[in-house]
């Protein structure tokens, strides 16, 4: 029913008449809006939300000292409350809505406030409304990624800065490339290697959240400079418990993140909740294996540490790789991850706090990679890119996004980064980095016992 | 009068205060602490960080004794505590001066 055919003063009575009759009213619902959709695309975005907080916040609790626990809690729980109103304010219109003659680098302000957004607003077979909150919990769990990076030595006030500035000159423009129909999105034909279109396959964000996020946590790592005493003082985590339930509701959570960027509650959003399964169980055991030969023990930290790895270099992949494509990508990921995390960071030295960079950024790339692999249907794919012909293509594709990120994301992260270092300072004094950011930052601590 | 100290391995304090409550020992104090002897300590590892952690978790247990225990004393701790491992702990033996029941001003052997 299209509802602009109503004249205006039946409004009301067919409003009053639809709530009488429920049938009828179910009947006469917009034809393009889906419940089923919507139901499940509800509890996606209660899924996504729940990876951040309390997942991704447990997460790192736990990796921190016992004085910079609060730190971290207080830091995610942050970003999800202003990323919630920037994204409301004025990210969704740029990262969403057509840019006209600018669309290719970014979108319009045709929903700047949000504004003509209503409840009968649709994005394919769900309320705009839904779509807009669901991608709003993406641009909330981005930068709180990001947070591992900088964990126990970055002022509070700045770490906010950069983050709404990070947002919008780094993650909003990535989104619009990739998701929003800009330059990404068209890039095999840009390249010259398809005839129109030819897109970086990224279904539910291996480059808008992982690898950026990990580039920018690079850079934070570097700019900021190592966490006085690494890498010669002992820093173990102080309570793996937390860790551990928090990697756990990661896990759970992502089913949300990947299984809901389907928009639909349908055949490829229960194969995306399939390989999502598959990667992280054998990313997990990856890890928990390498650690038992190698060091002659299984760490559960290793086993939960892998299974992040398996979660993020599925999720580019999640809507395309078949069951057997995602055990390879899950085993790959953790792999080149455990690599990054425990030999490479030490012998180039930054300190990467809690690995933001070893498991999100290298476990994301080599996903990024693989989703052009195991898209093919002959590997068990669902096929790749439209326009595109062949894996070498894709992989070409997919290769220069993932480059793309890291040079646009590493370039913008560290002049962001250099500007509050240079204005309002981005590290906190040496006595308060020993006394602990719970207590020089917020005036209280995690543990009074 | 001796006070004898020993740092026994954790999980065995339930069998040494048993074999000292057969010998007829009726009082213990006993203290969670933390140290190394030839044991050493033990590595740690996080994602590739390895730790030594040089203290190991041990329990004290004293007791105040009348020196025609002391012998059996040790004999029931060191038999209830040995495991034959390395880090089974140590018993030391103090001369103890005085002993002063608090509630009726006993001393010496009569407040044990």
């Amino acid at each position: 029913m299209n509802s602009t055919l109503i004249p205006r003063l039946f409004r009301p009575l067919l409003a009053i008449g639809l709530m009488l009759i429920p049938f009828l009213a179910f009947a006469q619902e917009e034809a393009t809006l889906d419940t089923g959709d919507t139901a499940w695309m509800l509890t996606a975005t209660a899924l996504v939300l729940f990876m951040t907080i309390p997942g991704l916040s447990l997460f790192y609790a736990g990796l921190v000292r016992a004085k910079n626990v609060l730190s971290v809690l207080m830091q995610c729980f942050a970003i999800t409350a202003m990323m919630s109103l920037l994204w409301a304010i004025y990210g969704y219109s740029l990262a969403y809505t057509d840019g006209g003659s600018l669309q290719s680098i970014i979108g319009g302000l045709d929903r700047l406030f949000l504004s003509g957004l209503t409840v009968d607003s649709l994005a394919g077979t769900i309320p705009e409304s839904l779509y807009m909150t669901f991608q709003m919990t993406f641009a909330i769990i981005t930068p709180a990624l990001i947070v591992g990076a900088f964990a126990e030595r970055m002022k509070f006030s700045a770490m906010l800065v950069f983050m709404a500035v990070w947002m919008t000159l780094v993650y909003v423009p990535i989104w619009h490339w990739v998701w929003g129909g800009g330059w990404i999105a068209n890039l095999g034909a840009i390249l010259g290697l398809t005839e129109k279109g030819g897109a970086a396959l990224d279904f539910a964000g291996g480059t808008v959240v992982h690898i950026n996020a990990g580039i920018a946590a690079l850079m934070a790592a570097i700019v900021l400079g190592p966490r006085k005493g690494y890498p010669g003082t002992a820093m173990p985590p102080h309570n793996l418990g937390l860790t551990v339930m928090g990697a756990s509701m990661l896990w759970v959570g992502w089913f949300g993140f990947n299984a809901g960027s389907e928009l639909a509650a349908d055949g490829t959003a229960g194969m995306a909740m399939t390989v999502t399964q598959l990667a992280t169980a054998t990313a997990a055991l990856t890890w928990m294996f390498i650690e038992w030969i190698n060091h002659g023990k299984p760490s559960v930290l290793g086993i939960a540490t892998g299974a992040v790895a398996g979660l993020v270099a599925i999720t580019p992949a999640s809507g395309t790789a078949g069951p057997m494509g995602a055990i390879v990508i899950g085993f790959s990921g953790a792999l080149f991850a455990f690599i990054a995390a425990t030999k490479l960071k030490r012998k180039l030295g930054y300190d990467d706090s809690l690995d933001v960079w070893g498991v999100h950024g290298v476990a994301g790339i080599v996903g990024a990679i693989l989703t052009g692999v195991f898209a093919a249907p002959f590997l068990g794919g669902s096929g790749l890119a439209d326009g595109v012909e062949g894996i070498g293509v894709q992989v070409i594709i997919q290769f220069v996004s993932v480059v793309a990120t890291l040079v646009y994301g590493g370039v913008l992260s560290w002049l962001i980064l250099l500007g509050i270092k240079s204005t309002m300072g981005l590290r906190v004094t040496e006595e308060q980095e020993t006394m602990g950011l719970d207590l020089s930052q917020h005036d209280e601590r995690g543990y009074i016992l | 009068m001796k006070l004898v100290s020993a740092v026994i391995k954790p999980f065995k304090l339930d069998d040494v205060r048993e074999a000292l409550g057969d010998i007829g020992v009726s009082g213990i104090t006993v203290v969670e602490v933390k140290g190394f002897g030839r044991q050493k300590g033990h590595t740690e590892l996080y994602r590739g960080a390895e730790y030594v952690v040089d203290f190991l978790p041990k329990i004290k247990v004293e007791i105040a004794v009348d020196d025609s225990m002391v012998d059996q004393v040790i004999e029931a701790i060191s038999n209830a505590a040995r495991t034959g491992k390395i880090g089974d702990g140590k018993i030391f033996v103090f001369e103890l001066e005085q002993v002063i029941r608090i509630r009726t001003g006993e001393t010496g052997a009569d407040a044990l």
